[in-house]
């Protein structure tokens, strides 16, 4: 379908997820009550009458919302920044965990669990936000500072390995350290397992920032990433400067990936498979997989965020799990279903 | 028309020199043709001339120093082709010529009506305008060659630079396409460089040819001059008659050396 329609068809599908999301949990919330105090909420100059009494209410915009948004932001940004790296690396099977951002983040959690457990909650986000970073940033380095001394001609491969290594070094401390300090294993493993379930408002305006600088980044390079595609030497012919493209979009995206770790821990699937999907509505383009990424992402996590608390209700599922495991036969019936789509 | 130069050009690649101090010219709106044996430095000069290798000595544009240029500005002249280009399979023909555009937005631009309208130009120049919407994975070699010349067109360049434009194409496709070429240089008033591995074709097309051997340049000027039998036969290290053609073109023919014949000699 043309990049247009398919936009208009993914906002289509993030509004219906927040809806179903926002109407859906442990409270039963009349549906068209709650469609009514969203209306209300948007749009109070509409001076929409809504019958939910306050208790709802409460429900509805202290506990219900803050986590669709969050599951929103997070879903968004996990597969914006998959995309992102997709476009850098030419390579539709980088997910945005890669370059060590998974590791680092969860190395820096574990860290902050295990010797900061006196801080409580609040630094363990902050750990695995500067974990993550921080395990892109030596990535980066190292991968850069490989490829000018071996034959690669772009620095492309260097750099995956480069961030290969630096994951499996980081798990590797970080078992090390979890191996010695066995009593925060379940802690440390219900983190890195993802879930939502301390979202507040506070933990969304903490990363509005991050997110919104880091997705306009990356949703403003989609041209540039569309003429990486013809590689390094052609790119630069056209007059582009495809190094200083690839460290601008790693580096948003892996501020996006950081700030959606920071709060949800590492949720796995959506940063591959969403610009895949994207791929297949409107064509390879990244001027319309980025757009359609951050969307589908979007709606995406939402949905899974509702199955993750309404399953086992009144217990929950960890997000990480639901999104594999709605997420992989998904995966499959669409690739099985689109094979022969194209001219 | 713009003139473009080479002067001095020397290039080394992991330190094995490569180009050693090559010199050639061609004129506005000429058709300069770097032949020479695999390994001679032709896709080296040419990667040179558009700024993709490190090089010494000068490079100039209509007498101006390319080092002098940004490298928007000399994209905007210069459209270079390589040999093997990569084509992403899942990009629509439309989409990858219209990616020609790119020396001429802005950092954050997108291609505008005016780009479309290049992008559409340069199409039907090249004939592609009917697959425009079909993607990159499903042409042949012929429609894959002038899908990526349109390319290179989008962009309104001066100076052509082509590595080898022929060499996946039988003898048919290859005419058609040289003589697209000849035809923009014709029409527009474009400046070609290109390698040229037939030593027929390249003096058929070309009014310069360059022969180039172990980085150093050998014999420059027109075919007539340069495609003689026995520097060919020195260079290449092959047996050629070279005989003229029905145009008055020189035909580089090869033949079998004797002892050869008398081996097969029953």
């Amino acid at each position: 379908m043309s990049r247009r329609t398919a936009i208009g068809a993914a906002v289509a599908f993030l509004v219906a997820a927040v809806l179903v999301a926002a109407f859906v949990g442990a409270a039963d919330l009349n549906p068209l009550a709650t469609a009514a105090a969203l209306v209300d909420k948007v749009a109070p100059f509409l001076h929409f009458p809504t019958s939910l009494d306050p208790l709802d209410k409460a429900v509805l915009f202290q506990i219900r919302l803050p986590r669709v948004v969050l599951g929103a932001l997070v879903g968004g940004l996990l597969a914006l920044a998959g995309a992102g790296y997709q476009g850098v690396f030419r390579n539709p099977l980088v997910d945005s965990g890669m370059l060590g951002a998974s590791a680092g983040a969860g190395l820096g959690a574990t860290l902050a669990i295990v010797y900061l457990g006196g801080a409580g909650p609040q630094a363990v986000p902050v750990a695995a936000f500067v974990g993550s970073l921080a395990g892109v940033a030596v990535a980066y380095v190292t991968g850069a500072a490989a490829s000018r001394h071996t034959m690669l001609s772009d620095g492309v491969a260097t750099l995956l390995l480069a961030g290969i290594a630096v994951g499996s070094f980081l798990t590797a401390v970080q078992t090390f350290v979890l191996q010695r300090s066995a009593s925060d294993i379940a802690a440390v493993y219900s983190w890195l397992l993802g879930s939502l379930s301390a979202a507040s408002w506070q933990q969304v305006t903490t990363i509005l920032p991050y997110a919104a600088v880091s997705a306009a980044v990356i949703l403003l390079h989609g041209r540039h990433l569309d003429v990486l595609s013809v590689g390094d030497e052609e790119a630069t012919a056209l007059g582009m400067r495809p190094g200083a493209t690839r460290a601008v979009v790693v580096a948003a995206s892996a501020l996006a990936a950081a700030s959606a770790v920071a709060v949800s821990g590492l949720i796995g699937f959506v940063g591959i498979v969403i610009p895949h999907i994207a791929r297949r509505l409107a064509g390879p383009a990244y001027t319309s997989v980025l757009p359609l990424s951050l969307l589908l992402g979007a709606g995406f996590l939402v949905l899974a965020d509702t199955l993750a608390r309404t399953v086992l209700s009144p217990a929950e599922l960890p997000i990480g799990v639901v999104t594999a495991f709605v997420g992989a036969p998904a995966f499959v019936w669409v690739l099985r279903g689109t094979r022969h789509v194209g001219t | 028309m713009t003139d473009l130069a080479a002067v001095d050009v020397t290039v080394a690649l992991d330190r094995t020199p490569v180009l050693n101090s090559v010199s050639c010219a061609v004129s506005g709106g000429g058709w300069l043709a770097l032949i020479g044996p695999n390994g001679a430095g032709k896709s080296t000069l040419i990667r040179a001339m558009a700024g993709l290798v490190a090089y010494g000595g000068t490079v100039t544009l209509d007498e101006v120093d390319m080092r002098a240029m940004k490298a928007k500005e000399r994209a905007r002249v210069l459209a270079y082709v390589p040999q093997e280009p990569t084509l992403p399979p899942d990009l629509t023909v439309e989409q990858y010529v219209l990616l020609g555009r790119t020396p001429h937005l802005g950092y954050l631009a997108t291609p505008g009506r005016h780009d479309r309208e290049r992008a559409r130009s340069a199409m039907a120049r090249l004939d592609v305008t009917k697959f425009a919407q079909r993607r990159l994975a499903r042409l042949s070699g012929g429609e894959r060659q002038r899908a990526v010349l349109a390319r290179a067109l989008a962009g309104d360049p001066r100076v052509l630079l082509l590595d080898e434009p022929t060499s996946m194409l039988d003898v048919g496709h290859e005419q058609q396409v040289l003589e697209l070429v000849d035809g923009l240089r014709k029409d527009a008033g474009l400046t070609v460089v290109s390698t040229l591995h037939d030593l027929t074709v390249a003096g058929q097309y070309a009014d310069t040819l360059v022969m180039l051997d172990g980085g150093e340049v050998v014999a420059a000027g027109s075919p007539q001059t340069v495609l003689t039998a026995a520097l060919i036969e020195s260079v290449y290290t092959a047996t050629v008659n070279v005989v003229t053609g029905r145009d008055g073109h020189p035909v580089v023919v090869p033949v079998r050396r004797p002892s050869q014949e008398l081996h097969d000699q029953p």
